[in-house]
């Protein structure tokens, strides 16, 4: 519809006519106002609501149900992992419960080998063999006889003259004026320190043609004292095994 | 001129009043001003052919707006409500895009 105000050159070009409506405006670009201010009036509240619209508000019924469906989704993921993250967590649990059991064990096999082994100081009941030697020299047999006795006794640590841890390993060898126990010359009198059980330990001290006989066959005056606390102090080197090797143990 | 004018205000008023949506037509607000947008490119794209008629103009605003938002609505009914407007939107982004591609040519001649 041709403006009724526009010149016959102005109505020939789109350009012009465009001119011509913002040069003389009618009153019917009224209507067409409101309607564009209606239109920047909605755009712009959308722009603002949708800007501080961060919730979940402004969705629709179905968008919930998917929000809902996603979430539930993650939800019993999140569960699954959580009950196998919990799963691990027992099992290392109880993997460290064993390791320390084991550790505990060994710990202790680890305490009652080093005490057979001789090589840390003990304390505990048990006798003091005292050997003086009155009219001859002991001899290393009977000496030897008495550790083993002790042995059998079930000694669990000797030492002798508070210098010399007797373990398995230890030697016996005449001396000039003594006897050389791992290579350390002592000299008498004797004194064998002995933990175990005192009553088992001086019983088999004492029985017919025992050690407490053969000592005094050989000229020495035998004392055993049965003590409630013995310390033994000395302790023996560890040596490393040159030749013999852990085998498989089967 | 007054048009122009009018856009003008309706934005101040949006900006002055900042009115907050009922949550009932929050989902149809967008589609509407699509479609107002489509009607008001259509207009000028009619204006610039000289066809310009301000009684079609207004039936095809308020038919446009109310259209897509019934489609919306009808489209939520039936549960494909996010679909539908998606749809709606694609089809006047279409509509805006020759409108203004014709506006295009008139003026630039290009």
């Amino acid at each position: 519809m041709p403006e009724p105000a526009s010149t016959p050159e102005t109505r020939r070009t789109s350009r012009g006519r465009l001119a011509a409506a913002f040069q003389k405006p009618s009153r019917r670009q009224l209507v067409v106002a409101g309607l564009l201010a209606v239109l920047g009036f909605g755009m712009v509240t959308q722009m603002r609501s949708y800007e501080v619209n961060d919730t979940y508000a402004g969705y629709r019924q179905q968008d919930l149900i998917d929000v809902l469906n996603g979430l539930a989704g993650t939800t019993q993921r999140a569960e699954t992992e959580l009950a196998r993250l919990e799963e691990t967590r027992s099992r290392l649990q109880s993997d460290t419960s064993a390791e320390q059991a084991a550790t505990e064990q060994a710990r202790t096999e680890i305490d009652s080998l080093e005490v057979l082994a001789g090589v840390v100081p003990v304390t505990g009941p048990g006798i003091r063999i005292t050997i003086t030697e009155e009219t001859g020299p002991v001899d290393i047999d009977s000496l030897l006889d008495t550790v083993q006795e002790m042995r059998t006794a079930f000694a669990e640590a000797m030492q002798i003259n508070g210098q010399v841890r007797i373990v398995a390993s230890t030697s016996f060898e005449d001396g000039v004026g003594g006897i050389y126990v791992d290579g350390t010359l002592l000299e008498p009198p004797y004194v064998i320190d002995v933990i175990g059980d005192p009553a088992t330990l001086s019983g088999g001290m004492v029985f017919p043609e025992g050690p407490i006989e053969q000592l005094e066959n050989d000229g020495a005056e035998v004392v055993v004292e049965e003590l409630q606390s013995l310390d033994i102090e000395a302790v023996a080197e560890p040596d490393r095994t040159e030749f013999a090797q852990p085998g498989s143990g089967s | 001129m007054i048009a122009a004018l009018g856009l003008l205000v309706g934005i101040l008023l949006g900006l002055i009043f900042q009115p907050d949506v009922p949550p009932s037509l929050e989902v149809y607000l967008p589609i509407a001003v699509v479609a107002a947008l489509d009607a008001v490119l259509g207009g000028l794209r009619a204006y610039l052919d000289g066809i310009f008629d301000d009684k079609v103009f207004v039936v095809s605003f308020l038919s446009n707006v109310f259209i897509a938002a019934a489609i919306v609505y009808l489209g939520d009914l039936l549960g494909v409500g996010g679909q539908l407007t998606t749809g709606v939107i694609v089809v006047l982004g279409i509509r805006i895009f020759s409108n203004v591609a014709a506006i295009r040519r008139h003026l630039f001649h290009a």
